[in-house]
């Protein structure tokens, strides 16, 4: 269905050529498809209204070159905007200047959130030769705290555990001490999987938060999230006020519009993608590569970049 | 908990008030749309109500939102949403991909086959792969007070399948299910893999296994049809567990794969403690569906 989207948009847009400009009941048709390849691909549909209004603006203005069909213009024009609002260039991790730099993990249960913490873990020690340890905060999760150990020591970071029986927010501080008497470069906090609207875990969590002082907070967010990632991004921005998102399980063949609807609705970059279960199943986030991947149609675009 | 009424009269309120018009009809799209239904079975359920509409058979707000939490729970309600118990014992198989619920929805499940129904449980702990899979799920056999049956670390997990099964039959247990790791549909490899632990367990016990279980959190977008997809044709899925909707999402997508697959949905998921399992009913569901 969706890579047929440029298919769909030249059928919807074949008679356009020889009249040589685009009308708005033309537009309007592409729209439609633009909006169904967008709602298929997760992207919630208010960003979708924005986003095809933007567009529409940008497409009523064109004129028809002879590269181009009408269909692959429009298209153009949907990957330089949908390119835009993901972030335009990929950004990273600061670093404090006085270490240790501390990064707050968050999430709904299940997104990614212990995972990812051993991933950026062996990223940094393994990129910019950083000492890094994690802290066991989710004293919940049946077995949370051994899933931490286990990975953490498979990424080589020193895990700062006390069991279940302390305290969330304890811990997290007292790990924060460790980190600084151990002379870390990195401490990277991870927490228990809590709802947006768990009033009590997004309280734990501020608290967390409030203790340590995050460098950092990293929102950590699952590629096949559906309509709802928009609620759970404004939630978590307005409890933890996160940094930057990371996008988890890229790995499968979810267009991942939710990454669209959590950049539009808290303009906050994706940072990093996870694409695995391995801990080397981490890298940097491409903006220009999501925005394809939303439409399903990569190939189309690098037939319009040499147009 | 909202009662039915004042979950109709919020639908109500919200969807068809004022003339009916095109206004009228994209409120409802978008409304399903928001709720992760999905284009297509959106569309399939508003071309209808619009029909009945233009017919004359549906007059005034209420008549609508009746008629359409109706239509509704009809495509949820698909196939058989029970789980047989009789066959002794009913070996059940659990799958889904990472971090949707299913062993936590094993650890409720067994805790719930016991308690309410004084059942004896094994379960099997095939997650040989993720780190503490298996003393997770250990955690969760104490809460529930049923034995787990592992093997060891990275061992193969058809072999724990067929271990938990033998157990269970020695011990004379009513219940055999059996954990696996999660895994995404996409990964043919361990698709085949998961093929195999089915193949182990029907090779033990012909008709078994008697449920093959998927969980789908409800907060999953358009990717969980070709979920149920996948998982359906790698190891014959007979129903959903939609979990996690105790969140936001409303879960749609589980009307999706109902409506596209003819899975129905058996369990739903509404917490992290023992008793939060309950079975599927689809009014409640169809009305939740479209409350703000
Ligand atoms: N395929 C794939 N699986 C992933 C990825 N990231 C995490 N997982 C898997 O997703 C599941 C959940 O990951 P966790 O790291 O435990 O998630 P979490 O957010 O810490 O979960 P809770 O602590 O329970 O909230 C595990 O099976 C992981 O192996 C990814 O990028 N790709
Ligand atoms: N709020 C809520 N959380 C749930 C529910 N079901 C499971 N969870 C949480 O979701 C996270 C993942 O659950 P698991 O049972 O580990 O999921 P899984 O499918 O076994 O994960 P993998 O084995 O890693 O693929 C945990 O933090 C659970 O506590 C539910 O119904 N509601
Ligand atoms: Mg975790
Ligand atoms: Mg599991």
């Amino acid at each position: 269905m969706f890579d047929s989207l440029s298919e769909k948009l030249q059928g919807t847009l074949s008679g356009v050529r020889q009249r040589g400009s685009l009308t708005e009941d033309d537009i309007n048709k592409a729209m439609r498809e633009i909006r169904l390849a967008l709602l298929e691909a997760d992207v919630n549909f208010k960003v979708v209204k924005q986003f095809t209004s933007a567009v529409k603006e940008r497409a009523l203005g064109i004129e028809i070159t002879k590269q181009l069909n009408p269909g692959q213009q429009v298209i153009k024009i949907v990957n330089e905007e949908l390119t835009a609002l993901m972030g335009g260039q990929s950004a990273g991790v600061t670093f404090s200047p006085r270490p240790p730099t501390v990064i707050l993990m968050a999430g709904l249960q299940g997104s990614g959130k212990t995972t990812a913490t051993a991933k950026l873990a062996k990223m940094l020690k393994e990129q910019n030769n950083s000492s890094v340890a994690v802290a066991a905060c989710d004293v919940y999760r049946p077995a949370a705290v051994d899933q931490l150990i286990k990975v953490g020591a498979q990424a080589g970071a020193t895990v700062y555990e006390r069991g279940t029986d302390a305290d969330p927010v304890d811990i997290a501080g007292w790990a924060l001490d460790q980190a600084k008497r151990d002379g870390k470069d990195v401490l990277i906090v991870d927490t228990s999987g809590r709802l947006h609207v768990d009033q009590a875990l997004m309280e734990e969590l501020a608290n967390i938060k409030k203790r340590v002082k995050p460098h950092t907070v990293l929102l950590v967010v699952d590629a096949m999230t559906g309509q709802d990632a928009v609620n759970v991004a404004e939630q978590f921005g307005e409890v933890a006020a996160f940094d930057g998102v990371i996008l988890s399980k890229l790995d499968g063949d979810a267009r991942g519009g939710a990454a669209l609807s959590v950049k539009a609705v808290t303009g906050k970059p994706i940072l990093f993608a996870s694409t695995g279960e391995k801990l080397g199943d981490f890298e940097k986030f491409h903006p220009d590569r999501m925005a394809q991947r939303i439409l399903g149609m990569g190939d189309v675009l690098s037939f319009i970049e040499r147009a | 908990r909202k009662t039915r009424e004042a979950l109709a009269a919020e639908v109500q309120a919200t969807l068809f008030e004022g003339d009916l018009d095109e206004e009228t009809w994209e409120r409802l799209e978008e409304a399903l749309i928001y709720a992760d239904v999905g284009a297509r079975t959106t569309a399939q359920v508003v071309e209808e109500l619009e029909r009945e509409a233009e017919e004359g058979n549906l007059v005034g707000g209420e008549a609508l939102s009746n008629r359409l939490a109706e239509m509704l729970a009809q495509l949820a309600r698909t196939g058989d949403d029970k789980i047989d118990l009789r066959p002794s014992p009913t070996v059940i198989l659990v799958v889904g991909v990472n971090g949707t619920g299913k062993t936590t929805t094993i650890g409720k499940l067994s805790w719930h086959l016991k308690n309410t129904l004084g059942l004896t449980v094994v379960v099997g702990a095939a997650d040989t792969f993720r780190a503490a899979a298996v003393e997770q799920l250990e955690r969760w056999g104490e809460r529930a007070g049923v034995d787990v049956v592992k093997g060891p670390e990275g061992s193969d997990p058809g072999s724990v399948a067929f271990e938990a099964i033998a157990r269970g039959r020695e011990r004379g247990a009513d219940v055999i299910i059996i954990d696996t790791a999660g895994r995404l549909h996409t990964q043919t490899n361990l698709m085949e893999e998961l093929a195999k632990v089915r193949r182990v367990i029907t090779k033990q016990m012909p008709d078994a296994p008697h449920e093959t279980l998927m969980t789908v959190d409800a907060t999953t977008g358009q990717n969980g049809v070709r979920q149920a997809k996948l998982f359906g044709e790698a190891v014959d899925v007979t129903g959903i567990i939609l979990t996690k909707l105790d969140g936001t999402a409303k879960g749609g997508i589980a009307l999706a794969i109902a409506n596209e697959l003819n899975i129905p949905v058996k369990l739903i998921g509404i917490g992290e403690q023992l008793e939060d399992l309950r079975p599927f009913d689809p009014d409640d569901f169809a009305r939740a569906l479209l409350t703000a």
